[in-house]
C-alpha cells in the first residue's frame, strides 16, 4: 500500500493500478489454462502427424462430446445420452459418498475418542484400507449381484477411508488446553464432545469429505465395471469394448469436468462454513 | 477490603508426577491462604512449582497429598468460581469474540437475553466493542488475551488464576494490559492469582508476592508489599522490592542478586 503511493502523478497510478487490477483478476485463468492448451496442441500434432493411428484428433474427440451431449451427428446408441449417463454416475457418486459418510463418520469419532473402540477397530481398518477398491470388484458382485448396488458399493467403499482417517485424526487432535478452558468455564462431561471436539474436528472432518467426494469420482469407472447399463464408467468401458476411442476420452472428460465442479462447489461450502480456520480460505 | 476467612486454604500440599518410572515432586508441602480481594503473585524460575499450584487451585490436578480448599471445602476439580486465563489463551478459535465471551453463560444455562445482555458488558469492558464479531485468529496477542480475561470475567469468576497471561506479549502490550488489569482487579474487588516468572511484573501487579524455589518445588517465602499505588517501577521504593525479592528467588543456587 505504502509503495503504491510513492509512484510518480495520481492519474498515472490509478491507470496503472486499474490495468494492474484487470491482470490480477485474469491472472488465475491464463496460468490455469496454460498447461490444458498445451497439452491439446501436443495432442493435436501427434495425431495429425499420424504417430499414432489409435487415438483421434481433438476434432474427433470434439465432434463425439457434441453428438454425445445433443446427438444429431452420428445417431448411434450413445447420441444426446450425456446427461442420462452424467446422472446415473452422480447418484452413485453421491449416494456411495453419502453412505461412506454415514458409516465413517461415527466409526471415526469412536475410534478417535474410544481406546476401546480404537483397539477393537483401527488394527483391522488399518489392514483393510492397503486392498485397492478394483480388488473389490469381483467380491462386491458376489456379494451385491451385477448392476447398480455393486457400482454404489464399490464407491463407498472408496469414499470410506479418507473420510474415516480425516474424522479420527480430527477428533484425536483437539488441543487439550481447550478442554480445560470448556470445563473451568462450566462445560464438563458429555458436553464437551458437542461444544468442543465437534467444532474443531471440523476443518479435518471437512477435508476428509472433501477427500472422499474426490475418491467417488475417481473410482466411478471401477464401479461401474459392475455391468450396469448407464453411467459415465459404463460408457468407457463400452467404448473400449467397441473400439470407440473417441467415446472414451468423451466419458473422461465429463468425469473430470463433473468431479471439478463438485469439488469446487465443496470448497466454497468449506470457505463459508469454516471462516473461523486461517488454513481454511482457498 | 480483606474478608476474614480464606477464599483460598492450601495447606500442606504436595504434588508428585510419575514420568517414566521416574518420581517427580513437583510441589512439596506448600502453604498458602489468600484472603478475597488479594492479588497475589506466585514467582519463581521454572520447575518451582507455580504452575502446579495454580493448576490444584484451578481444580486440573489434585493434590498428592495435603488439602486445596476454597471457602472451606475442596477443590475436586474446575469450577467456573475459579477462571482460569492461560499464557497461549486457549480461546475458541471457531466461535467469535462476542462467542467466546458468551461460552460460559450459556453452558451454565442462562436465557439468550441474559448471555446478551453479559456478553455486551464484558465486550465493552475490555475495549473490544469494534471487534466483538471476529474470529480469533484475525486478533493480536493482547486482544486475544482481553478477551480470555473477558471470558472468565463474564462467567462471575470470584477467582481468577492467571497463569504467565503476558508472558508472549510484547513490552508494550504488556504493560497496557497490566494496567488494564490492575483498573479491572481495583473495579471489581476480584480475587487474583498470578503466575510470572517476572519480578518487575509481580512488584508492579501484587499486594503479595509469593516466592518458590525448585528442586523439588516449594514456597520459599510469602512477601507483602506496601508500595502505593499507581507504583513507579523507577522509584528507589520499588528498586528496593526488586533487589531484596531477587536475593529471595536467587538464594537456592547461591547467586547474587544484581
Amino acid at each position: 500500500m505504502a509503495v503504491a503511493e510513492t509512484s510518480s502523478g495520481p492519474a498515472v497510478a490509478v491507470r496503472r493500478s486499474l490495468s494492474h487490477a484487470f491482470w490480477q483478476r485474469l491472472r488465475p485463468t491464463t496460468l490455469a489454462l496454460i498447461v490444458p492448451l498445451l497439452l491439446l496442441a501436443f495432442w493435436q500434432v501427434a495425431t495429425t502427424n499420424r504417430w499414432t493411428l489409435l487415438i483421434p484428433t481433438p476434432y474427433e474427440v470434439g465432434q463425439e462430446m457434441v453428438d454425445f451431449a445433443v446427438g444429431g451427428l452420428y445417431d448411434d446408441a450413445y447420441s444426446g445420452t450425456l446427461l442420462t449417463h452424467l446422472l446415473a454416475s452422480m447418484s452413485r457418486v453421491y449416494g456411495g459418498f453419502a453412505l461412506a459418510a454415514l458409516f465413517a463418520l461415527p466409526i471415526g469419532m469412536m475410534v478417535g475418542r474410544m481406546q476401546t473402540a480404537r483397539m477393537l477397530l483401527d488394527p483391522f481398518l488399518q489392514l483393510m484400507r492397503p486392498i485397492p477398491v478394483t480388488a473389490w470388484l469381483p467380491l462386491s458382485m458376489i456379494l451385491f449381484g451385477l448392476g447398480a448396488k455393486s457400482a454404489f458399493a464399490l464407491v463407498c467403499l472408496g469414499a470410506f477411508y479418507p473420510i474415516l482417517l480425516n474424522t479420527t485424526f480430527g477428533v484425536r487432535s483437539v488441543d487439550p488446553k481447550l478442554f480445560e478452558a470448556a470445563s473451568m468455564l462450566g462445560c464438563r462431561g458429555s458436553a464437551q464432545f458437542y461444544k468442543v471436539v465437534l467444532p474443531a474436528a471440523t476443518p479435518s472432518i471437512f477435508t476428509g469429505l472433501r477427500l472422499g467426494l474426490g475418491l467417488a469420482w475417481f473410482v466411478i469407472v471401477v464401479g461401474e465395471m459392475t455391468g450396469v447399463p448407464q453411467g459415465l464408467g459404463a460408457v468407457i468401458m463400452d467404448g473400449r469394448t467397441l473400439s470407440r476411442t473417441e467415446l472414451v476420452i468423451c466419458g473422461m472428460i465429463v468425469i473430470g469436468l463433473a468431479g471439478y465442479v463438485s469439488d469446487r462447489l465443496v470448497v466454497a461450502l468449506g470457505n463459508r462454513l469454516l471462516r473461523w480456520s486461517p488454513s481454511h480460505h482457498g | 477490603m480483606v474478608d476474614a476467612s480464606p477464599i483460598i486454604e492450601i495447606s500442606r500440599v504436595s504434588k508428585t508426577f510419575q514420568l517414566q518410572q521416574q518420581t517427580i515432586q513437583a510441589l512439596s508441602d506448600a502453604n498458602l491462604s489468600i484472603a478475597k480481594g488479594e492479588f497475589v503473585c506466585l514467582i519463581g524460575a521454572s520447575g518451582c512449582g507455580k504452575s502446579t499450584l495454580l493448576r490444584i487451585m484451578a481444580g486440573f490436578e489434585q493434590p498428592s497429598s495435603g488439602q486445596a480448599l476454597m471457602w472451606g471445602k475442596p477443590i475436586t476439580g474446575p469450577d467456573p468460581s475459579r477462571g482460569m486465563v492461560f499464557q497461549d489463551y486457549a480461546l475458541f478459535p471457531w466461535l467469535t469474540v462476542r462467542e467466546n465471551i458468551g461460552f460460559g453463560p450459556a453452558a451454565r444455562g442462562l436465557a439468550r437475553s441474559q448471555v446478551r445482555e453479559t456478553v455486551d458488558k464484558f465486550v465493552e469492558l475490555v475495549g473490544l466493542t469494534k471487534f466483538a464479531d471476529v474470529y480469533p485468529h484475525q486478533l493480536s496477542g493482547g486482544m486475544k488475551q482481553r478477551v480470555a480475561i473477558a471470558r472468565v470475567l463474564a462467567n462471575d469468576a470470584e477467582l481468577v488464576l492467571m497463569d504467565e497471561p503476558f508472558g508472549a506479549l510484547d513490552a508494550m502490550t504488556r504493560e497496557r494490559l497490566q494496567d488494564e488489569l490492575l483498573e479491572i482487579w481495583q473495579r471489581t474487588k476480584l480475587t487474583v492469582v498470578f503466575v510470572t516468572h517476572a519480578i518487575e511484573e509481580a512488584i508492579f501487579l501484587a499486594n503479595r508476592v509469593v516466592v518458590m524455589t525448585p528442586g523439588p518445588g516449594r514456597i520459599e517465602s510469602d512477601n507483602a508489599l506496601d508500595l502505593a499505588r499507581p507504583r513507579d517501577v523507577a522509584s528507589p521504593e520499588f528498586n528496593a522490592v526488586r533487589r531484596a525479592l531477587g536475593a529471595k528467588l536467587h538464594s537456592h543456587h547461591g547467586r547474587k542478586a544484581a
